[in-house]
């Protein structure tokens, strides 16, 4: 018995480590272009010398704009993810914690439910068409507040579960005090939802920091974004792989980073929105 | 205390609280989700044509639907690729996140922190980013893919250029995508079950693959259908990744229904056709989502009653 559940055991971790490696190796590889020389990355040599110079090129060189699309990545993601999170916050609060009247709970989170399952290419024909007629087109603007009614739904969703888990005494007891709403929200809801908030808010920034649809069809030159910058490097004639690698490097620190210090917030977050 | 004051007064905050809290989220989807779709409906039955940066409509009717169910050719191509890539992509996600989400939760495994960091890297990362990669390791003469078969003496294989296993190649890099997160969603699943229930159940089993298809399998299948629903679902929202491996191609090989559309809207400046396309998909997949939700609902109800 014992043998057989440690051979069950092995058995187990290596399906899993396998699957890991199977992650993390093209990653690594990918990466590691980024040190290379372009004839080390033509001719698949695995042990080269490293050089610095795909990032000095992708970073400082006069024809890129990288530094740019980073900053503007930084821009949209840290704005509208932190529109997101104050009003989605609220609205999950009295959405979950108060009498509202039935329609409107149904038809606000219905269509959230809805918008947030639709793709998001049959939106931004009709976003292109409205930012233009307003003349917003290109900028930060209207890639902002895109973005923020993109990440709504997940936000609201996020931000409802960790306000039903609040336990209903604490508000029956505020409210025989004589808290008024406004002050239910801030003394007791609030408070209490802030690890939560974290974790939703790491989630959105990270939606927003990749999004790529929106930013390719609503940014100009002047607020291109990292990822839609990518791409098109990927799509020119001459493909410059070192600079694709840095470039796919930098763009991935934001999530890095996450992933070592926040670990816990992804996972609860993402179980915490995935089974709505 | 502030009650006993002015009753009033606080009736009265309540409902500005109500109105103030609701009214941004409310805003945001009115204009920016609710309009966009009357808009649409609104451009498709014009002709849209672009000179020096201004638009001039002329009204067509119902022209530019008549032209996609008549006349279009690419996007079928993608409805129908669009359809295998989702069943696809989601049956292989599910096997191989439920199997490995159920060797883990018997077994245990070492370093599991470090294990799950690994395994929200692709969740986590952008998914251009996830396009660049496989774009690079599948490329034709310096991808990793093409290097390792040579250097077992294999002959080298167009992942990308091949029409035969185009479809295949952009199905495998969303199948790696994903899996993982349908691993650690089937995982926290099955360490949410009752122990208890489980202990008692164990008796009336012999042998692991009955207590699976006996006890683990009926006690997970709500969670299990609800992640094949949506998980299908969103793999309609496939862009990203076709965008950078493929664009499509070879022919319409690896065409999906968000290509089309983006295509047209923004390559062939076809905005009334375009929204003609964006109308009748959008409301397919509403139309799928309801029914989803509706079949969910009427499941649970006939589970309750018994």
């Amino acid at each position: 018995m014992t043998g057989r559940r440690i051979a069950g055991r092995v058995a187990a971790n290596g399906v899993v480590w396998g699957y890991a490696a199977l992650i993390l190796l093209p990653t690594l590889w990918v990466l590691s272009n980024a040190f290379k020389y372009k004839i080390d990355i033509i001719t698949g040599t695995t042990i080269s010398p490293i050089t610095w110079g795909n990032f000095e090129q992708l970073l400082f060189s006069r024809q890129s704009h990288f530094l740019r699309n980073l900053f503007n990545s930084a821009v949209v993601a840290v704005i509208s993810s932190a529109i997101v999170i104050v009003i989605a916050t609220m609205a999950a609060f009295t959405l979950g914690r108060l009498k509202v009247p039935g329609w409107l709970r149904w038809l606000i989170l219905g269509w959230a439910l809805l918008f947030q399952m639709l793709p998001t290419l049959t939106f931004v024909g009709s976003w292109y068409v409205m930012w233009s007629a307003v003349g917003l087109h290109g900028t930060y603007v209207s890639v902002i507040l895109t973005h923020v009614v993109h990440n709504l739904p997940m936000g609201l969703f996020l931000m409802l579960s960790f306000m039903s888990a609040l336990p209903h005494e604490l508000f029956q007891a505020a409210r025989m005090d004589g808290c008024s709403n406004g002050q239910m929200f801030w003394r007791v809801a609030f408070p209490l939802v802030r690890g939560g908030m974290i974790a939703a808010t790491a989630l959105i920034f990270i939606f927003s920091w990749s999004d790529f649809a929106i930013a390719l069809t609503l940014a100009s030159p002047a607020t291109m974004t990292a990822p839609v910058a990518i791409a098109t490097f990927a799509q020119e004639y001459d493909i410059r792989y070192g600079e694709m690698a840095a470039g796919t490097l930098l763009s991935i620190v934001p999530a890095l980073v996450l992933i070592l210090v926040g670990q816990r917030f992804i996972v609860r977050g993402l179980l915490a929105g995935a089974v709505k | 205390m502030n009650a006993s004051i002015a009753p009033g007064t606080t009736a009265r905050r309540n409902r500005r609280w109500l109105v103030l809290s609701l009214a941004p989220v409310a805003a945001f989807f009115l204009v920016l989700s609710g309009f966009p779709v009357l808009n649409l409906l609104g451009l498709s039955v014009f002709n849209v044509e672009w000179s020096e940066g201004a638009a001039s409509f002329s009204y067509v009717g119902l022209e530019n639907y008549r032209r996609l169910f008549l006349q279009e050719t690419i996007y079928w191509a993608g409805v129908r690729n669009t359809l295998v890539f989702a069943v696809g992509v989601v049956t292989c996600q599910m096997v191989l996140g439920f199997s490995m989400a159920l060797a883990v939760n018997r077994a245990g495994t070492a370093g599991r922190t470090i294990l799950t960091g690994i395994f929200l890297l692709p969740i986590v990362i952008p998914p251009i980013v996830i396009g660049t990669m496989w774009r690079l390791i599948m490329g034709r003469e310096f991808g990793l893919a093409n290097t390792v078969l040579r250097a077992l003496g294999l002959n080298e294989v167009d992942w990308l250029g091949n029409p035969d296993i185009a479809l295949a190649s952009v199905m495998f890099v969303d199948i790696w995508h994903w899996t993982p997160f349908v691993f650690l969603l089937m995982l926290a699943g099955l360490e949410s079950l009752d122990e208890e229930v489980l202990d008692a159940a164990r008796m009336d089993v012999t042998g692991f693959w009955q207590e699976v298809r006996h006890i683990i399998l009926p006690l997970m299948l709500p969670t299990i259908v609800i992640t094949v629903l949506f998980r299908i679902i969103l793999s309609f929202k496939v862009f990203d990744e076709v965008y950078l491996l493929t664009s499509g191609g070879p022919g319409t090989a690896t065409e999906v229904i968000n290509f089309s559309i983006y295509r047209t809207f923004f390559r062939q400046d076809q905005v009334g056709y375009g929204s003609a396309m964006s109308v009748v998909t959008l409301f397919a997949i509403a139309f799928m989502i309801i029914v989803a939700r509706g079949l969910l609902a009427r499941s649970k109800r006939a589970k309750d009653t018994e």
